[in-house]
């Protein structure tokens, strides 16, 4: 029926007003960088089970791209900033690499589908 | 003696008789019975034929996990299977049928597989129909779904309405028993925002079926003083005959209400409920017993015979037997002896508390006693009782018997995020699991049986749901309440009686008995999950609410476990079916998704077009004229006349965005493929995006209107996904650039003018020089029209003739347009549609969405020197220089003309050299596109193949298997028409200008519903200027300072950007004068790109409700707060402009589909 994001600037809203783009870990590289590194950051990506950060849109919203921490498991959401403040928040890092995903601590065990 | 009515008693209301029919027979009952009690009331009993063997059914349970009384209602359109007779409520003329029964319900032929029924034990099918596998489609699953079944639906179109609503509140608590309305009141009385949804059609719950008291009052009077309380509570909502269906993610709760019968509104209603905390009150179901003919019609769980005979006066006859193994079998033979039936209460216990003996004083006491069979065929004539400890048997002669097997506390709820129930081995009972998410459970669904517990654990958890919110509740002040038994609430586990003879039910629905069970573990299925599946017991439309916990005993003891050991299978939604309609909700048909209007739609329907749905939007086709019978005799006569003269048509859905800000040149650079930095003010250029793969994304153009300031146009097709991926770039990827981007596309009516006379036709309408000098191939300038109206003229081509595109206002649009055929006419000027489009893009070889597939790179499609080599980053440019994506032998555009020019070849089709046999390894390449050529009376096609451009003149074979069609084809060059057919077209004399009219705002309430009575009222709003004031997001403050400047209401779209209405009447140049705005901030014109509608009246936040999740509490959604949201699908801007008062300013292509939602709604009130 629905999940909720509570988006910074709108307010607590529907999944069905956001668009999901996908993992927000990887940094777009230097256009100077190594080629392996381009190839990661285009073609790479954990499949996380537990807790990750994702791009998401607040397409039927106020249209900002949000930086989502959300619990794949479980589809718990931790945490919701904008995606600009996100990058300018690891930029300031030294290295300007956002720490890749972590593996997951699944909250429980697995279910199957009947 | 069969079921009756007694003569007194009951809440049934006498005075008030409906009429209807099942069966196509005719009855009577009264107001306050369901369909289920109106049918005992009249003697029928038999309501139903089982799934597999077709045995007589009764009524077993009566409320929602009814597993046998399934009936159809309606007829014709609205036929809907599989509902329960117990909880439909009985209305004047309804139409009721039984189901899996042939040629009737008395005689069902089909009942003959109950005697062949020991070859068709659990298992049945997989080991019957094995052999031979080819019969199973044609011949086996036919037969078997035609012979085993549930009702079946109408094939017709539902001619019923439905909606979907959101609500808010800080409780919602689930059932209205004694647990669930005082958690309610409790709840409410702290201040919180409740909402009580109960699935029966009235209040109450048990407190309507058994004799108890609270205080000085009766159950019903008890619960309808709560009620009282609770209605005049403006927070508080109360949803009756609706059903909580699931349990999802962050507190969300589905719930469908039923209001069949309501006269007016929709049929159903889905509510999707956001609750801070819930309290789950959903009592419990009682547990049948397991023994020989316990399906037999007339044998039903004791709380429902009791229920039936204190709230309808339902008489189970003269002689009734009650088998107990606990309190509830002496509270229902305390009820019945008091209405003066003979009672034989066979315990199975041999010791039984004295409060309960009490209680059931008067009945016949077989102590230690089972009953093994009930006998009789379509109904029960009698029992045969055991005697526990000897082993005797005897018959007893009885109308109707009823059975108390103890209780299953009702916990799906509580487990649809995926824990299960815990086993209480004390109380026999599966429990509901850890709290989380706010999910409280109060009452029987949390094990608490007795009725003053009930109403304790209602008072704490509503307490405790309360004061976790910030409410302070007060202690509840809880009356003494009195009940059968003194409250005995224990009761003595019995998974079923070994003593039995005939079949032993565990599963109604399923025809599952105890035997399938033990066979199934007998081969090692026993595990519940596979158990479940080889039985089938515990699936249909029941889903096991009153066998599992019956099937999971049964299996523990085959099995030598205990129940918790065996464990439960998933609970999932839905908790009891829901209609697909309901779910829709208004989503299909015509409003299965929303539909784009093109500013221009109106002036192309006038002008005869034929529209097709392309993606979003409805397009123009073609212009059918005179005799011409399909589309392609239209499109060829429009094709040619656009290269021979001219033609008009309309390109106002491509995406269209307006750039500004400081560093707006930098970003283009970064976004595209060629540097655009470079770009003049008044011109344009056409330019690639691509992904950071470094494949295609989209191609459009950029326009540099000023310093800081451009037009980008992207494909229809990929706006909504340019547009998304233009705002990553500037928000995610390089925030620290001061780029705005704003959504223009619903402000410009955008004209094409094509063919060699578009310059002369033009000249009429436009009041400017637009010579070749003053306006060369790529210019762009702001023009006036005669009119006086300001416009955007671009040299623009996507027809390789000389063109233009004239941008006006939206509102403008189809007067300019008229404006231009007028201007035309000497000219002989046609308005062409998309058809002739397409015609004319491939004879030039120019590129679309059929080539940019997601797999084409620049270089393959011939574009690769709009690629910069000069600069040093943009998207996409490392991974475009990868080995694969620079291949010499990847697939290039090329064009195909068949050797055969009346030939088809058709997009999809594979490129073979001739004599090769198709395969992966053969293939050279794909058609992407085709068409035919008016102008070289050919077949024409682009395709993609290998290492393409050195193959020009080569034949091939274009191999369409699925069409069945092989063409021979000579590869060509894709551009198939080189230069412009003709020199423009001078005129041979001069022809007088044409003014266009003014375009008014357009009526979008036209033909609909916008009012009910004085609760809401829908009007669209004046015209008025409309701006979207942008600066970078550190510069809120001063954009909201500006805003504010407007009417006083600030529209937040995001931080940074607000919308600004002006004053009715009042120009956007006086509007963007007055609001003060410093330099640096951008003001766009948005006042054709949006309409404003008011939504006023005590129902207009309702109205809202069926649209968009903003909780619009008066208390949260002050007057003057504004969000931007979706309704339904369509984005708008919603504002508070008083108490019961909105502003909903929507984009003006999807305003004409977003009033007719909002009327229909409004219609809905009724």
């Amino acid at each position: 029926m629905a999940s909720l994001i509570t988006c910074p600037h709108c307010g607590v809203r529907p999944k069905e007003e956001f668009t999901i783009r996908g993992d927000a870990g990887p940094v777009r590289p230097a256009p100077e960088a190594k080629f392996a590194a381009w190839d990661a950051y285009v073609h790479l990506r954990d499949n996380v089970r537990g807790v990750m950060k994702e791009h998401w849109q607040h397409s039927g919203g106020c249209r900002r791209w949000l930086v989502v921490e959300r619990d794949t498991f479980n589809h718990a959401v931790h945490s919701v900033v904008d995606a600009a403040e996100f990058a300018q928040a690891s930029a300031a890092k030294p290295g300007r690499k956002a720490a890749p995903a972590k593996p997951a601590k699944a909250a429980s065990k697995g279910r199957g589908k009947a | 003696m069969s079921f009756s009515r007694f003569s007194d008693g009951g809440l049934i209301d006498r005075s008030r008789r409906i009429g209807f029919s099942f069966d196509g027979k005719r009855f009577e009952g009264y107001a306050g019975d369901t369909l289920a009690s109106a049918l005992l009331a009249n003697g029928v009993s038999l309501m139903g034929r089982s799934f597999k063997y077709h045995r007589p059914r009764g009524l077993l349970s009566g409320g929602a996990s009814e597993p046998n009384a399934l009936v159809t209602i309606g007829d014709g359109e609205t036929r809907e299977p599989n509902l329960r007779a117990s909880m439909v409520g009985l209305r004047e003329g309804l139409v009721a049928e039984s189901q899996n029964r042939w040629p009737s319900l008395g005689f069902d032929v089909g009942a003959v597989n109950s005697a062949l029924s020991p070859f068709l034990g659990a298992g049945f099918y997989y080991k019957t129909f094995m052999w031979p596998a080819a019969l199973w489609e044609k011949l086996y699953e036919p037969a078997i779904r035609k012979a085993a079944g549930l009702g079946r639906a109408s094939h017709a179109p539902d001619p019923q309405e439905y909606e979907k609503r959101w609500a808010h509140c800080d409780v919602l608590v689930i059932g209205s028993g004694p647990a669930g309305l005082i958690a309610a009141l409790t709840a409410a009385r702290a201040g919180a925002r409740v909402v009580l949804c109960d699935e029966n059609s009235g209040f109450g719950g048990r407190l309507l079926k058994d004799r108890v008291e609270i205080g000085d009052a009766d159950g019903p009077g008890f619960a309808a003083s709560v009620i009282a309380e609770l209605e005049a509570n403006p927070n508080v909502r109360l949803l009756s005959n609706t059903t909580v269906f699931g349990t999802y993610d962050s507190g969300v709760y589905g719930a469908v209400e039923r209001r069949d019968g309501a006269g007016s509104g929709p049929a159903q209603r889905v509510w999707r409920i956001v609750a801070k905390r819930a309290v789950l009150a959903a009592g419990a179901e009682e547990r049948p017993l397991v023994f020989g003919g316990n399906d037999r019609p007339g044998v039903m769980t004791a709380s429902l015979m009791r229920g039936l005979a204190n709230a309808q006066a339902i008489r189970p006859g003269d002689h009734v037997a009650v088998f107990a193994t606990g309190p509830s079998g002496h509270e229902s033979a305390r009820d019945l002896i008091a209405r003066g039936l003979e009672v034989t209460l066979v315990d199975a216990r041999a010791e039984i508390p004295a409060v309960e003996l009490a209680a059931s004083d008067g009945a016949r006491l077989l102590a230690g006693h089972v009953v093994a069979d009930a006998l009789g065929g379509k109904a029960v004539s009698g029992v045969e009782a055991v005697n526990r400890a000897s082993g005797e048997r005897l018959r007893i002669g009885v109308d109707a018997l009823a059975m108390a097997g103890g209780w299953n506390p009702v916990v799906h709820l509580a487990c649809h995020r995926g824990d299960r129930p815990v086993w209480n081995a004390d109380s026999g009972m599966f429990l509901p699991p850890k709290e989380r998410d706010g999910l409280m459970v109060a009452g029987s669904a949390a094990g608490v049986l007795d009725l003053a517990g009930c109403l304790k654990s209602g008072a704490e958890q509503g307490a405790r749901a309360a004061s976790e919110l910030g409410f302070k509740p007060k202690p509840a002040d809880l009356p003494a309440s009195r009940e059968a038994c003194g409250g005995s609430a224990g009761f003595t586990t019995l998974w079923h009686v070994a003593e039995a003879r005939g079949k032993a039910f565990v599963d109604f629905q399923n025809d599952v008995t105890v035997a399938d069970l033990g066979l199934a573990v007998r081969e090692g299925y026993g595990h519940v999950e596979l158990a479940k599946r080889y039985t089938t017991t515990g699936m249909a439309t029941d889903q096991g609410k009153l066998s599992n916990v019956n099937a999971i005993g049964i299996l523990a003891e085959n099995r030598g476990l205990t129940p918790d050991q065996v464990g439960t299978t998933t609970f999932r939604p839905f908790y009891t079916p829901v209609s697909i309609g309901a779910l829709a909700g208004e989503h299909r048909g015509a409003h299965y998704r929303p539909v784009r209007r093109s500013p221009l739609h109106g002036w192309a329907e006038k002008h005869g077009a034929v529209f097709i749905e392309a993606g979003a939007w409805m397009r123009a086709s073609h212009f059918p004229q005179g005799e011409e019978t399909g589309w392609k005799q239209a499109c060829d006569r429009e094709t040619l006349a656009v290269r021979a003269s001219v033609g008009i048509s309309d390109a106002s859905t491509l995406g269209k965005i307006d750039l500004s800000g400081k560093d707006a040149a930098r970003f283009l650079d970064l976004i595209y493929t060629g540097k655009m930095s470079t770009l003049a003010i008044g011109k344009a250029r056409y330019g690639l995006t691509l992904r950071e793969d470094g494949l295609l994304m989209d191609d459009g153009t950029v326009s540099r209107l000023g310093e800081n300031h451009y037009l980008i146009t992207t494909t229809t097709a990929a706006a909504g996904e340019a547009m998304a991926h233009m705002e990553f770039c500037a928000q995610a990827l390089w925030p620290e650039l001061d780029v705005r981007l704003a959504s223009v596309t619903d402000q410009w009516a955008q004209i094409t003018v094509a063919g060699p006379a578009s310059r002369e036709v033009l000249k009429r309408v436009v009041d400017a020089d637009i010579s070749e000098a003053a306006m060369p191939f790529l210019a762009v300038r702001e023009v006036r029209l005669h009119s006086g109206l300001a416009a955007r003229l671009f040299r623009i081509s996507f027809s390789g003739e000389l063109a233009f595109e004239l941008a006006v206002p939206a509102r403008h649009g189809e007067a300019v347009a008229e404006a231009i055929l007028e201007a035309g006419k000497p000219f002989g000027i046609v308005p062409y549609g998309l058809e002739a489009l397409n015609v004319l893009r491939i004879e030039k070889g120019f590129i679309t969405h059929a080539e940019i597939d997601g797999r084409t790179t620049p270089g393959d499609l011939g574009l690769g020197k709009m690629v910069s080599g000069k600069k040093d980053d943009f998207i996409g440019q490392v991974m475009l220089s990868r080995e694969g994506l620079q291949r010499a032998d990847r697939e290039q555009l090329v064009g195909l003309v068949p050797l055969n020019p009346a030939q088809r070849v058709l997009a999809g089709g594979h490129l073979l050299e001739p004599g090769a046999v198709p395969s992966m390894a053969s293939d050279q390449g794909h058609v992407t596109s085709s068409c035919w050529s008016p102008h070289l009376n050919s077949t024409i096609a682009l395709a993609m193949l290998k290492r393409g451009r050195e193959r020009h003149g080569e034949v091939l074979i274009v191999w369409d298997p699925l069409r069945g069609i092989e063409t021979e084809v000579r590869v060509s060059s894709p551009v198939f028409l080189e230069a412009p057919e003709e020199e423009p077209i001078a005129a041979v004399r001069e022809y007088a200008p044409i003014a266009a009219r003014d375009g008014g705002a357009p009526d979008l309430l036209d033909g609909l519903t916008v009012s009910a009575s004085d609760r809401v009222s829908l009007t669209q709003l004046p015209d008025a200027p409309v701006c979207l004031v942008a600066g970078p997001m550190a510069k809120d403050a001063a954009v909201r300072r500006a805003a504010k400047a407007g009417d006083g209401t600030i529209r937040t779209v995001q931080p940074g950007q607000a919308l600004v209405v002006g004053e009715a009447g009042e120009g956007f140049a006086a509007l963007a004068a007055r609001l003060g705005a410093s330099a640096d901030l951008s003001l766009c014109d948005l006042s054709d790109a949006r309409v404003r509608f008011s939504l006023s009246g005590p129902e207009a936040a309702g109205i809202i409700a069926t649209q968009s999740a903003v909780d619009t509490d008066a208390k949260l959604f002050k007057t003057g707060a504004s969000a931007p949201t979706l309704f339904g699908h369509v984005p708008v801007q919603l504002t508070r402009l008083g108490k019961d008062d909105f502003e909903i300013m929507a984009f003006s292509t999807y305003a004409r589909d977003l009033a007719e939602s909002l009327s229909r709604a409004i219609r809905l009130l009724g």
